[in-house]
């Protein structure tokens, strides 16, 4: 049944492909027809995976299609379960939110089909990855998710700055899509077949399990975006449609994470404790070099781009903590590392999108990308400020709301630390975890920068000043949004049950400690160690605010509230330049942890054409100027070299043919 | 857990030993040279603490003279030294800039981590109860290196010295309860003689490059 | 039951009590500094008297505005009623452990920080900017510091902690010393005490909290005020009974109880005057001072972490 259900969502996820095409050059039709279908596609990939992630159980199906010796395999066990219903989720709330936002590039000198087409197939790819049950049939959705999402990236080709942006996230892509078929390479080569119960049965050494390990973990890496493999993040997310920025926030960079545990907990078996180390640094570093960059962008998408490394670094934290307590016979808390890993992506998809839909929201009303023309815009788009405002405190990891529970899940795999025989590791775990609570605080400082810079103070610009609410369609998409991070906040212990099932496939133990005490209380490894009662947060919040109200309210105190001018110190009126700017809100943070950005900044002096003179203040990205630029120059130089054997005389190249030919014969005979 | 075993006073000794660690780390990280003197006789007093309780623990009541010399040496002659040396030197508001001073000590906290690594097999070999300290004295005596070479003002420089010189002692005391009397007796005065010869040294060196800086002094190469 | 009622009398007794807190370290503050000084008693009456004043509100101001109050004083007053205080084993602890607490702050201050941004002035901008900045670099510190307590004692939640020390025989914990003093670092930070903050200043550039409330007035003026009282008051009872958990009641009988209340007062009124002392003996440090300050704090929590697992374990 689930795995029926999977492929009516793969087929409906085909036909919002192919059947706009039938539309011509009918705009509502297109929209209608391939909307509509995606979200069914969504809805049956929450109802297939949902179900599979429920039972617990693996559904298993060879389609006699694909390679002459290996067929397609295609299974659904409570893993691929979990990340198609989060695949699923998103779709959902894109495909309603999608018929409204694309009205503008329906005015656009673009056609609506290419949008469409590519986002089904983008949709198809990521669940054919997450069905996948072979290395072939998962490069394939591989491909194909990264081939859409390049040309989505460069649906609006008339700009520069996209062409350059998707061609940077198509060279990436693939040097990624090289490393992970690399990987599967050396898995199969030891296990004899490419799909994945073979892979899973090889027996590799340390030397050649480590190499396998690295391979996936820089070629995953590289979608996910880890430092310092995340430079076409920020770069591809800013461009794209947003909501299709919101799909690649929210879920491409999930289903790279499901191939990484996929490949490291399924298919490698044992994993080494060194491993799972080097998994928790790297994710500690993006963390807290995701929100640090962050911090300095004024982009509002290209921030969230950062902010996308920065969670995923929180994520690859609980991973490392989960493989570090495999490796050391620790299966309950690897499972506990696991489930908040997974929580986290879960979470992860939820409030990014959500922010990525907000931002496309702002987009679309006031043309605006700069937060430094924003401001004010809770006085025109309440709605989404309000759907806004949840999304920056559930990414702030703010209780009662669900990026809290996560990370607490995090600290507590984390303060389980002690268990392990090695001190060393003990110790470095606790720092780890400190590293972790710097990232949060920083989010928080940053989404308080966001909103209080886009949403709240003075219109910065007259678009600002005018824009009003987006369409219903987006309101309520990003509602639902919005609530789902409320429900998964306040109820993670029936959330965290469902999640164990997956710890228990893959590591043999769930996590039967955290629900004992009910629905009410989440105890994460046992009543007297930690527990989190979510419903009792909010409900403690909603009494003690309406006791507060109650005792205060105006009808009983005669107190009356006057609405007067903000205080200027008698100097005359404030205007909107007055305010504190976002590259203001930053300064302090850029001064204290100035050696982490390449910092550009001068004074221009006054001139005749730009009175009372000016700041100029760039802050770039390290991984550029130090790693990317570095390797373009040394490949320039070495093709350079290379050219040499560019005669350009054909009687050379005839030489070279000719010496081919000899060199082949001689090897055959 | 085994804390719960120990005495009292072996309690005490280990609280001791963290308070040394920390004496480093202020060391490490303090800019202005009084303070940095008075910190460095605080090491010491705790240096004399422990080195008492230990005696009086172990009933080894010949460390009772080697705690008296720390206390007369360390607390009080170098440091009362040290600061005349200052004065006459008219350097006592000098402020020095410590380049990247939370990088420092983020090394300095993994040395401590290193120490400890590293000490983790000799501390199977020793059966005293105070034996977790072995690790503790290594990252003191690290730190001072890692002090003198993080500074430039000379005076900082010997500072630095001198703690690796405490982290020794406290090695020393705390890991086997105290070396030889004659060893204990020749490095005091050791310290006591180096302490001396650098306050002549400081002389010859500001006559010489007119500054306590020995930044200036970087022609220890032979390229010329 | 009994236990609920206990809860909520406990809260409202920490809630009703932080004004006096405040009042008391400034009354001490003024003795040492040979002044006169207002009776603790002031701040209630400060208090009631803004709730009896009108109130006036920015044209620029939004609903964020007009919620942020009450929002950062129930999430101040809900983190309160989880604190053990008088006594451990209600059932309010089981609702939080010190992570959550450390949340409950999070989310306070993030409201803090937008009400500061909402009406457009440089001043709210610039506190929220501050305050963000200095907290960002504070909690690392006390999740080091929990960290280093819930490694010797297994447990995050404060309930249990403080039990757990008190049944087990006293034995002198280096790493507690050093998270300690941590800790108590980091509370001059997050309660925006000199010589991080000043709570008397209105002097705009250097202000920091003040910065934010700057255009509340009346009741909403009151509540913030209060929240920061609270949150005073809660970090003292959080050191007070971490580290000196003697006398809090171990069990609900009402002499149990008697002493647990005698005793907190006691414990938080020396506390308050260590706080008094400190805040006469110190400047205000250059903000850009702040991140050495809190960075020595965490060094002191990474040392305590470091000393548990090399002097105390095995």
């Amino acid at each position: 049944m689930p795995l029926t259900l999977a492929w009516i969502a793969l087929l409906f996820a085909l036909a919002s492909a192919l059947l706009p095409l039938l539309c011509g050059n009918r705009n509502r039709a297109i929209k209608t027809i391939a909307f509509l279908l995606l979200g069914l596609a969504g809805l049956a990939g929450i109802a297939g995976g949902g179900l599979a992630l429920l039972q617990g159980a693996s559904y298993n199906l060879t389609l006699p299609v694909g390679l002459p010796w290996l067929h397609s395999h295609l299974h659904l066990d409570p893993l691929s379960g979990f990340f198609m219903v989060i695949v699923g989720l998103v779709t959902v709330v894109a495909a309603v939110y999608g018929p409204a936002y694309v009205r503008e590039y329906e005015q656009g000198p673009q056609f609506l089909l290419p949008l469409t087409i590519f986002t089904a197939l983008f949709v198809l790819g990521m669940d054919l990855v997450l069905l996948a049950a072979d290395a072939f049939t998962f490069m394939l959705g591989w491909e194909l998710m990264s081939i859409s999402g390049y040309m989505l990236v460069v649906y609006q080709h008339q700009h520069e700055r996209n062409r350059s942006a998707a061609f940077i996230y198509l060279l990436m892509s693939h040097v990624g899509a090289l490393l992970i078929l690399l990987a599967y390479g050396v898995l199969a080569g030891f296990g004899d077949g490419f799909d994945f119960t073979h892979m899973a049965a090889a027996q590799l050494s340390l030397g050649w399990g480590s190499v396998a390990f690295a391979l996936a973990l820089l070629g995953f890496g590289i979608k996910a975006g880890l430092v310092p493999l995340h430079v076409w993040l920020p770069e591809a997310h800013p461009v794209a449609p947003s909501h299709i920025s919101a799909m690649m926030s929210g879920v491409m960079l999930k289903v790279a994470v499901y191939g990484f545990i996929r490949f490291t907990f399924d298919l490698l078996g044992e994993v080494h404790w060194s491993w799972g180390l080097i998994v928790l640094l790297i994710g500690c570093a993006s963390a807290l070099l995701g929100v640090l960059y962050a911090l300095m962008q004024h982009d509002l998408k290209r921030l969230l781009a950062y902010h996308s490394v920065e969670n995923i670094g929180i994520i690859y934290i609980g991973l490392g903590l989960s493989m570090i307590f495999a490796s050391n016979d620790l299966p309950g808390l690897a499972a506990l590392g696991l489930v908040a890993a997974l929580y986290h992506s879960l979470n992860h998809a939820l409030f990014k999108s959500l922010l990525f839909f907000g931002a496309g929201a702002i987009l679309q009303q006031s043309h605006e990308h700069d937060l430094g023309k924003m401001g004010g815009l809770i006085r025109g788009m309440p709605v989404t400020a309000g759907c806004f405002l949840i999304g920056c405190i559930s990414i702030s990891a703010l209780p009662p709301f669900n990026g809290f529970v996560s990370e607490w899940l995090t600290f507590q795999a984390a303060l389980q630390g002690t268990a392990l025989k090695s001190g060393i590791l003990g110790s470095l775990i606790p720092v780890a975890a400190a590293v972790l609570a710097l990232t949060g605080a920083l989010a928080a400082a940053c989404f308080v920068k966001v909103f209080g810079v886009a949403f709240l103070g003075q219109a910065r610009s007259k678009q600002s000043l005018a824009a009003k609410e987006a369409a219903p369609g987006m309101l309520i998409g990003q509602g639902i949004l919005a609530l789902l991070c409320l429900v998964f906040g306040i109820f993670p212990t029936w959330t965290v049950g469902v999640i164990s099932n997956i710890p228990l496939m893959l590591l043999g133990v769930g996590l039967p400690e955290a629900t004992a005490g009910g629905w009410l209380w989440l105890t994460p490894v046992g009543a007297q160690t930690a527990s989190y009662g979510a419903p009792m947060v909010l409900l403690g919040i909603c009494l003690a605010w309406l006791f507060v109200y109650l005792r205060l309210h105006p009808r009983r105190r005669k107190t009356s509230v006057q609405v007067g001018a903000t205080w200027d110190c008698g100097f005359g009126p404030l205007n909107a330049r007055m305010q504190y700017t976002a590259t203001a809100f930053a300064m302090p943070i850029r001064r204290i942890f100035q050696p982490v950005w390449p910092i550009e900044e001068r004074i221009e002096p006054e001139t005749a054409e730009n009175p009372g003179g000016g700041r100029h203040l760039k802050v770039g990205d390290w991984a550029w100027q130090k790693i990317y630029l570095v390797i373009g120059r040394v490949l320039l130089a070495s093709a350079k070299r290379a050219a040499l054997i560019q005669g350009g005389n054909i009687r050379v190249y005839l030489a070279y043919s000719f010496v081919t030919l000899l060199f082949l014969l001689w090897v055959i005979v | 857990m085994q804390m719960a075993a120990l005495p009292l006073s072996e309690q005490m000794i280990l609280t001791l030993a963290a308070l040394i660690l920390f004496t480093s780390f202020l060391l490490l990280a303090q800019t202005r040279i009084v303070t940095l003197i008075h910190t460095f006789a605080w090491q010491g007093a705790l240096l004399f603490f422990a080195t008492v309780l230990v005696a009086i623990v172990s009933g080894r009541h010949h460390l009772l003279i080697s705690a008296g010399l720390t206390l007369a040496l360390k607390v009080f002659f170098i440091p009362w030294q040290l600061r005349r040396l200052v004065v006459r030197l008219d350097i006592r508001r000098d402020v020095e800039t410590v380049g990247s001073s939370s990088l420092i000590m983020i090394g300095a906290g993994a040395l401590v981590l290193f120490s400890y690594y590293v000490a983790l097999p000799i501390r199977e070999l020793s059966m005293l109860s105070t034996r977790n300290t072995i690790a503790i004295s290594l990252a003191v005596i690290l730190i001072g290196m890692l002090m003198i070479i993080t500074r430039r003002k000379a005076v900082a420089q010997v500072i630095g010295f001198m703690s690796m010189e405490n982290g020794l002692m406290f090695a020393a005391v705390s890991a086997t309860y105290g070396m030889p009397m004659v060893v204990e007796l020749g490095v005091a005065f050791d310290v006591l003689v180096a302490a001396i010869l650098f306050g002549v040294f400081f002389f010859q060196i500001r006559n010489g490059i007119g500054s306590l800086n020995v930044d200036h002094l970087n022609r220890l190469n032979e390229v010329d | 039951m009994n236990g609920w009622a206990l809860a909520v009398i406990q809260a409202g007794l920490l809630a009703f009590g932080a004004p006096f807190l405040a009042g008391w370290v400034k009354w001490v503050k003024c003795k040492l500094q040979c002044r006169q000084g207002p009776s603790p008693w002031q701040p209630y009456r400060n208090l009631s008297k803004l709730f009896r004043k009108d109130i006036v509100i920015s044209e620029q101001a939004s609903p964020v505005f007009r919620m942020a109050p009450y929002l950062v004083f129930s999430v101040t007053a809900l983190a309160g009623s989880v604190m053990p205080f008088v006594a451990i084993g209600l059932p309010t602890s089981a609702i939080a452990d010190v992570i959550v607490l450390v949340g409950f702050f999070a989310l306070a201050r993030f409201f803090l920080a937008l009400a500061g941004m909402d009406v457009g002035t440089a001043f709210g901008g610039m506190g929220s900017s501050r305050e963000m900045t200095i907290s960002s670099l504070a909690e690392p510190a006390i999740l080091m510091a929990v960290f280093t307590l819930a490694m010797t004692v297994s447990s995050t939640n404060l309930a249990s902690m403080i039990s757990h020390l008190l049944v087990e025989p006293f034995q002198l914990y280096p790493s507690f010393i050093f998270a300690g003093m941590g800790l108590l670092l980091v509370t001059v930070a997050e309660t925006g005490r000199i010589p991080v903050d000043n709570p008397a200043t209105h002097l705009e550039l250097t202000m920091i909290h003040e910065a934010m409330i700057l255009e509340y007035s009346g009741r909403h003026l009151a509540l913030m005020e209060w929240a920061a009282m609270l949150k005073l008051m809660i970090y003292g009872v959080l050191i007070a009974n971490l580290f000196i958990p003697w006398g809090i009641a171990l069990e609900l009988t009402p002499l149990a109880l008697a002493i647990g209340l005698v005793a907190i007062t006691g414990k938080l009124a020396v506390l308050g005057v260590v706080l008094a002392v400190a805040e006469t003996s110190l400047a205000k440090m250059r903000f850009f001072r702040v991140p050495q300050f809190l960075g020595l704090a965490f060094i002191l929590c990474l040392l305590g972490m470091l000393s548990h697992v090399i002097l105390e374990v095995r």
